[in-house]
This record gives structure tokens, C-alpha cells and sequence, in this order.
């Protein structure tokens, strides 16, 4: 073990190093060939959406999950990181996004968890160790309080006192600000500043752009998956905040020159005069513990227009989205599809007229992941005609009508029966995109539609949307992905804190306009 | 795996995956008839380690619970009240919901049946008298299950701990009701009055078995359809495999949470209104056979499927019959039948872990 004081002298070799690190899950490329390189004395913040992959690489450097391709350096050598425990062994401590303390116990306890179990716990010289580096850091810590009765910021200072103790060399904060007040975030700034002074290397994640521009020495940008952009140590000094973040911006939702996704948006004449198919006014609901609620929401979908809902993701999108299918409880406001007034009606009522959400959760709440696709098709139509005859279901009917839709759909599956849960992820997207759109629908919200898809199945999805669109039913495209929007809406609204911050018409500049009411500044 | 291969023609895939639906079956045989006999041989350790000839007793479980003719028909008469405990809880478990309570919901059906039948007997014909305390019995075991149901439908408390808990009340007020309001006055023994051996369900042709037994099985099966073929069953089926999914289509978890409750406790009440209808013809104090809890493991062996459980629930019945037969003539504890049904749920569960791993360690 590398001892703390020697360490900044050690200068530029990298502790931990990834090259080409790439990681799948059923349906997802979650890691595509990621490089990075982490050194002592820098806070180097790796900044992306949620999705862009950030948790899958933590969990790597952490010993939860192992690398399909590429490998991790520790130390210049190559090695595989096996488990937490062999993570911690290595000098690697990760301080999780939500806080991995047992709250009946106090402090001491905590820090000694994870000792030998054949041994007493050696309490004086934790409260030693722990004194000299609460003393370096300027931090106080209470050892004997129990942790229930910390603020989360001091929650948060035990866990990172808990990897100092181990004798961390690399510390990796997982959205640690996201619980902090704004006091907090500094404080925590100010210890992460001491931390990279004594010589550690901190991995900081985030996807607040301010964060990252005022506590990082590096910033690798990471987007659905792969790194985008990285501005080294040198580059971070020579700019300003505000140029950082205004390079971060273009990094995160800037246009690539090769990007295969970008298509010219075709002029789609929207009728103008036609009278609004969805009209929502004033739409609110409470938040709740872990998600936040939406304020005041109003907007109007015409016929055969696209609108859509950009942001960054967390910002109410799904709330929005849910609260308009039926699924969750609005406190104020309403809803008119065609003119009715649908705020009171559940969901199958509301669907019945023609409302359609494509969730963006396809395992978790689109599908029953252990039924068979056939029974997939119908979840939201259990006991209507002619697929179930006075409550019995017509095994027939079923089949007949799955395998039209499976062709329709190009939905590639080994049969019908199979498990839905075994397809990759854009044929569950097609299985869901085939029972929302299939028939009736008017009015059909998208939330996340290409999310986690590769290219074909992205402009599949796509090509969907816009098909919905020309058959003059009003769409609402829930989007994180800016290019998306840019290249399918004819409006584009930024939800930021469960608000509409703004609308633009998808012409020339809308880009600019959208990207910065996104980071909270006006368009 | 073949997830990307292009679907050209579905019949075809669909006839190589029939094949594959035996060989599925197949390997289901072979992981539940499998561990049950490791489960024989370890247990039969255990009895030879006790001192006691492991091959006796089996044989005098079989003997007793099998192959004599009395022994059958009571295995057979067994069966009755466990049917229906293992419908019920078919009904719960594919929807997700754990009801621990059939003792207490059987029992409250048992000492309702006991003490309505005789004095439904007096003042109407036989039969329709038999359905009325049936039904009775039924009302009052859904009743019970409403506080755990509404708990879980609209606060979302654990109904494992909820039925616990309402299991004990439920045994406990059924002696109660047995000692203090049921009580047949006629007898110093506290039981409430006996139904009258002509006037209970008839028995199967000559024999000493329950037409209980039929009704036992017409209820498995009619809950097996109901889950597998109808549109109600698929609804419970879809809150119990991803509850977020059902509210998400639309389905009024809530309402359906209650029905499973309702569905479930009533088939346990109508399994104790069989027991002493068909059978016992009263309830004592005390009594408790703890049917409920026995069924549990046998409907998990069948993994919820109807028909299979019809298979386990004959053999628990041969193995409680003949165990107790061949407990008294061993000097053998009469719970070791217990101990022989848990052995098999080991085994089946480390069985289960082991194929996990092995189909795991295939794919990577």
C-alpha cells in the first residue's frame, strides 16, 4: 500500500486506467469501448445523463460487475477486479449515490464494519487513525453519535472518512451532491480540493454541469455509453466556468460530424388552424419522497404535430408522462383529447379513447418479462374481444392476430411463445410500439423511444414516430437525446425542476435556444 | 441463443419448439422426482441413525397410506379439505400474494360449518342445507382475510405478516367459539353438536370416502382453468409476476388484491366446512390439524400448477395417513412426517440452485 504522504511526488502515472472497456447487458451497450485514466491529485469528473453509463462503470472500478471487452490497469498492470472486497484491497472506495451506512449504529461501529470477525474490534486505534485524518482534512467527525441522527452531509463525510480509513488511493463519489444542500455541495467541494491535495485521486460523478466546471481538474463527458469528449487539466485551467460549461454543453448535446442518427428534418406541414387533439392546462402533482412533481404544466398537440420534451433526465419527464396516461394521481389541472375532458378517467378508460403511453421502462412496467410475446401484444387489453369471449381467453384469436403483428412489426423472436424478457432490447421496443400503435390510437406519448436501442432499431423507432405523426395523431416525444427532438419535433419544450421552462419552434437556432433554457439559462 | 435469428415462418418455429416444450417437461420430471428421492434416502439416514429400520418404515408408510384398502380410502378422504386449501392457495401465489393464514381461515370455516349445519338440517332439506353452511362457511373465512387484504391493497403492509398474525387470532377464536358459544350442551367434552353421520356429504359408493373428495378436485381444477384460461386469471397472473406492469395496463390492483384474498380465504374456509361436513360432523376445542401449513410446500413442489398439485397433495396425504400408522408401530415421533416434507423442500430448493448455476454457467 502506496502511504498517503509519498504520493504526490508519484506525479503523472495513472493509479487506475481503462482502456477500450466495453460492458453489455441483455438488449443494451451500456459501456462502448470506454478509455479513461485516473491519476493522483485530481478530482476528475466524468459528467453524463442518466443512462450514459456512468453507474455501469463505477460499478467495475468497484468490483460489482466485470468488463465484457477492453481492461482495467491498476498500478500500470493489467488486473481484474473481482469483488467490492478486492476493490477496497486494491485502494479503490467508492461512496455510493445512496448511503451504505446501517443507521442504529453509531460511527465507530460503522467504520469497523468489514473488519475480521475473529477479531475484537480495535476501537483505539480507529479513533487514532481517525483523528489524524479528520485533523488533515479540517473536517470533526462524531465517533460516538449514532448515524440516524446525521445530517446526509455528514452521512456522506463518514463514508468518506470509511474509505480513508482503508486506506483508499482512489475515492469514487457516485452523484454525491444529489441529497446535499447547496451549503453542503461546498463543503464537499472544499473536502474533495484537500483529498487530491494529499495526494488521492477522486473519481467524481455528476450530471450537474456547475458542479463539474467548479470542483473538477478533468471532465470526461460520457453519452449513451461512449466518451464524447474529455478537457484535460491543461485546458480546464485556461478557461473560464462559463466556457467550460458552454464546451461541456456542445460535448453533451453538441452534433457530432459523423453521426449516422442525424437526418434532415422533413417539412411536415402541421395544419395550423386545426383544433388542438391534446390540450393540457395547468397539470400539477405533488412530489413525492424520491421523485419530483410537475408544476403548472399546459401545452396544446395539433393533429399530425410532434412535441417534444427535452431535458435533462429526472426533471418530471416521467411524471408528466404518467400523469397523463392515468397512472398517477394529478392534484390540479386538465386534460381534453378532443375536446373531453379525460383528467378524471382511469387508465384503460383513457386509453379507450384513444391515449397511448410507450412507457420508457420496458421491463420494468411495459411488459411481463416471464409471458409469452403473444400475451405481450394484449396486456392492456385483457377481456376484450375477440381475443377473450365471455372471460375466456381465444388461444386462436391470440396467436392469429400476434403473428400479424409480429410481422407487421418486424419483431425477431425465436416464437411467439417465448418469453418476452429473452428478446433483445429493440424488439421489446417493437413488441410495445405494436400495442400502443397498432389501432385507435389519437393522441400516443413516447418517453424515452430509442432509448438503450442500437442504430437500426433507433431509426426504426423513429421512422414509427414520424409515421404517427403523418396520420395526423398528436405525439408527445419525451426525449433526453436533443438530437432526437431536433431531427423529429415540430416544437420542442424544456421540462426543467417539473416545470416547462420554454417552448421553441424547431427552426434554425432551436438548437442554441433549447440547449441553453436546458442548463437554466433563458433562451 | 437464437434472439436475433429473422422469424420467417412461425409454424415452423413453433413445431421446434414443441420439442423443446418436452424436453422442458421432461427436465421438470427429472428436478422434482430427483430430489424427492435423495430427500427418501436422507431421511432414511436420519431413521437409521434413531435406530429405526428406514425400510420399515417406509413400508409401513406405503402399507398404511397406500396399499391397504382402509388406508387408501382414509388417504383419500384426506385429500378433501387439502384440495381445497391448495386451490386457495394456487389463487394467491400465482397472484403474488403470500396467505399464510389458511389455519385460521379453515378453522373459522370449520366451527362455522359445525355449528350451522345441525340447525340448517332442522329447518330445510339436506341438501340445500349442506351448500347454506358451504356458504357460510365461506363468507366468514373472506371476512377474516379482509384485514390483511385492505392492508395490502391500499397500504401495502407485507400480508405475510398480516395473515400471520390473523392466523392466531383466527385459531384462537374459533376455540373460543367452540367453548363458549358453539358448545354442544349435551356433552362434557367441549364440542359443538354433531351433524348427524346421514346427514353429512355422502360417501363414494362403498367405500369409506368423502364425496368431499370430488369436490376437493373439481375446485383444483376449476381454480387451475380459471388462472391459466381466463381473462380474470391472467389479470391476478400479471399483478403477481410485475405489479407495475398491471398498474401501468390499466388494472385496478387495489379491487383485484381483494378478490384474491377473498377467493383464497374463502377456499380455505369451504376446505374446513368439507373437513366437518364430510368427515368429522364437529368441531372439538383444541383442534387444530394445521392443514394450511402442510399444503404450503406441497403447491410450491407443483409450482402452483393444478394438476400437479393433485399429485402432491396425494402424497402428502399417503405420508400423513401412513406416517402416523407407522410412527405408533416404530415408536417413531409422529411429526417425522414433518421432518421428511421439509428434508424434500431442501433438497428441491438446493436442486433448484444448482440447475441456476448450471444454466448460468452454460450461457456465459
Amino acid at each position: 500500500m502506496v502511504s498517503l504522504s509519498s504520493l504526490p511526488g508519484a506525479g503523472k502515472r495513472d493509479i487506475v486506467a481503462l482502456e477500450g472497456v466495453t460492458k453489455r447487458f441483455p438488449g443494451i451497450v451500456a459501456n462502448d469501448s470506454i478509455d479513461l485514466s485516473i491519476r493522483p491529485g485530481e478530482v476528475h469528473v466524468l459528467l453524463g445523463e442518466n443512462g450514459a453509463g456512468k453507474s455501469t462503470l463505477i460499478g467495475m472500478l468497484s468490483g460489482l460487475l466485470q468488463p465484457d471487452e477492453g481492461r482495467i490497469l491498476v498500478d500500470g498492470k493489467p488486473t481484474q477486479i473481482t469483488s467490492p472486497r478486492h476493490a477496497l484491497a486494491l485502494g479503490i472506495g467508492t461512496v455510493f449515490q445512496h448511503m451504505m451506512l446501517v443507521p442504529a449504529l453509531t460511527v465507530a461501529e460503522n467504520l469497523l464494519l468489514g473488519g475480521p470477525w475473529w477479531q475484537r474490534p480495535r476501537t483505539e486505534e480507529l479513533e487514532a487513525r481517525v483523528a489524524e485524518i479528520t485533523r488533515s482534512l479540517g473536517i470533526t467527525v462524531k465517533l460516538h453519535a449514532k448515524v440516524s441522527e446525521l445530517s446526509l452531509g455528514e452521512q456522506q463525510q463518514v463514508e468518506i472518512l470509511r474509505a480513508m480509513v482503508r486506506n483508499s488511493r482512489l475515492l469514487i463519489l457516485d452523484e454525491s451532491t444529489s441529497m446535499l444542500t447547496p451549503k453542503g455541495i461546498d463543503e464537499l467541494g472544499a473536502l474533495m480540493r484537500r483529498l487530491v491535495e494529499q495526494g488521492l485521486a477522486i473519481v467524481f460523478i455528476t450530471h450537474k454541469l456547475k458542479e463539474a466546471a467548479a470542483f473538477g481538474d478533468r471532465i470526461s463527458v460520457l453519452k449513451l455509453g461512449r466518451k464524447v469528449g474529455e478537457i484535460p487539466p491543461g485546458r480546464f485551467r485556461a478557461l473560464g466556468e462559463q466556457e467550460i460549461v458552454s464546451e461541456i454543453v456542445e460535448l453533451m448535446f453538441g452534433k457530432q460530424k459523423d453521426d449516422p442518427e442525424a437526418v434532415e428534418c422533413p417539412i411536415r406541414t402541421v395544419c395550423v388552424e386545426a383544433a388542438p387533439l391534446l390540450q393540457v392546462a395547468d397539470l400539477t402533482v405533488a412530489p413525492t419522497d424520491n421523485a419530483p412533481g410537475l408544476s403548472s404544466i399546459s401545452f396544446d398537440i395539433r393533429p399530425g404535430e410532434i412535441l417534444g420534451i427535452a431535458g435533462i433526465d429526472g426533471n418530471g419527464q416521467k411524471q408528466l408522462a404518467e400523469a397523463l396516461a392515468g397512472q398517477r394521481v394529478a392534484t390540479r389541472g386538465s386534460v381534453r383529447l378532443e375536446g373531453t375532458a379525460i383528467e378524471m378517467l382511469s387508465v384503460g378508460e383513457r386509453r379507450q379513447r384513444g391515449l397511448r403511453y410507450l412507457t420508457d421502462d420496458r421491463l420494468g412496467e411495459g411488459t411481463v418479462g416471464t409471458f409469452p410475446v403473444s400475451i405481450n401484444f394484449f396486456l392492456k387489453q385483457v377481456g376484450a374481444a375477440p381475443f377473450w369471449r365471455n372471460g375466456f381467453e381465444q388461444r386462436a384469436e391470440i396467436d392469429k392476430r400476434a403473428a400479424q403483428l409480429v410481422r407487421e412489426y418486424d419483431v425477431r423472436t425465436p416464437s411467439l411463445k417465448t418469453p418476452v424478457a429473452r428478446l433483445s432490447g429493440g424488439n421489446i421496443q417493437k413488441v410495445l410500439l405494436a400495442r400502443e400503435l397498432a389501432e385507435g390510437a389519437k393522441v400516443v406519448i413516447f418517453n424515452k423511444p430509442t432509448y438503450g436501442l442500437d442504430l437500426a432499431n433507433t431509426l426504426a423507432s423513429r421512422q414509427r414516430i414520424r409515421d404517427t405523426a403523418a396520420r395526423g395523431h398528436a405525439v408527445l416525444l419525451i426525449s433526453t437525446d436533443l438530437e432526437e427532438l431536433l431531427s423529429m419535433c415540430d416544437r420542442i419544450a424544456v421540462i426543467a425542476n417539473g416545470a416547462l421552462v420554454g417552448t421553441v419552434e424547431n427552426v434554425d437556432d432551436a438548437r442554441t435556444k433549447v440547449g441553453r433554457l436546458m442548463i437554466g439559462l433563458a433562451a | 441463443m437464437s434472439i436475433n435469428t429473422p422469424t420467417v415462418n412461425a409454424t415452423a418455429l413453433d413445431a421446434t419448439s414443441a420439442a423443446a416444450a418436452r424436453r422442458d417437461i421432461l427436465h421438470r420430471l427429472l428436478m422434482t422426482l430427483g430430489p424427492i428421492l435423495a430427500a427418501l434416502v436422507i431421511a432414511g439416514c436420519i431413521l437409521l441413525a434413531v435406530g429405526v429400520d428406514p425400510l420399515a418404515y417406509y413400508g409401513y408408510v406405503l402399507e398404511k397410506g397406500l396399499f391397504s384398502p382402509l388406508g387408501i380410502q382414509q388417504t383419500l378422504t384426506r385429500m378433501a379439505p387439502l384440495l381445497f386449501l391448495a386451490a386457495g392457495l394456487i389463487v394467491a401465489f400465482r397472484a403474488g400474494m403470500w396467505n399464510l393464514g389458511g389455519d385460521g381461515q379453515f378453522l373459522l370455516g370449520a366451527v362455522t360449518a359445525a355449528a350451522s349445519a345441525p340447525v340448517f338440517v332442522q329447518l330445510m332439506p339436506a341438501w340445500l342445507a349442506l351448500i347454506c353452511s358451504f356458504l357460510i362457511a365461506a363468507v366468514v373465512a373472506m371476512i377474516w382475510s379482509l384485514v390483511p387484504a385492505l392492508l395490502r391493497a391500499y397500504q401495502g403492509v407485507n400480508e405475510i405478516i398480516t395473515t400471520l398474525m390473523m392466523t392466531f387470532l383466527g385459531t384462537s377464536l374459533a376455540n373460543v367459539l367452540v367453548k363458549l358459544v358453539f358448545r354442544d350442551p349435551g356433552t362434557t367434552v367441549p364440542q359443538t353438536r354433531t351433524l348427524p353421520v346421514e346427514d353429512r356429504l355422502p360417501r363414494l359408493f362403498d367405500t369409506t370416502i368423502t364425496s368431499g373428495l370430488l369436490l376437493g378436485l373439481a375446485a383444483i381444477i376449476i381454480v387451475h382453468l380459471v388462472m391459466t384460461r381466463t381473462a380474470f386469471g391472467l389479470k391476478l397472473r400479471i399483478v403477481g409476476a410485475n405489479p407495475r406492469a398491471a398498474i401501468h395496463a390499466g388494472l385496478g390492483v387495489p379491487g383485484l388484491t381483494i378478490a384474491v384474498f377473498a377467493i383464497s380465504a374463502g377456499l380455505a374456509g369451504l376446505a374446513g366446512a368439507v373437513d366437518i361436513i364430510g368427515v368429522q360432523g364437529n368441531v372439538r376445542a383444541d383442534w387444530n390439524p394445521a392443514y394450511g401449513l402442510a399444503v404450503i410446500p406441497a403447491v410450491f413442489l407443483a409450482r402452483m400448477n393444478g394438476f400437479a398439485a393433485i399429485g402432491f397433495v396425494f402424497l402428502l396425504s399417503v405420508l400423513s395417513i401412513g406416517g402416523e400408522s407407522a410412527a405408533r408401530r416404530l415408536g417413531v415421533p409422529n411429526h417425522f412426517t414433518l421432518v421428511l416434507i421439509s428434508i424434500v423442500l431442501i433438497v428441491l430448493a438446493l436442486a433448484e440452485y444448482v440447475d441456476h448455476r448450471y444454466n448460468q454457467s452454460r450461457k456465459a
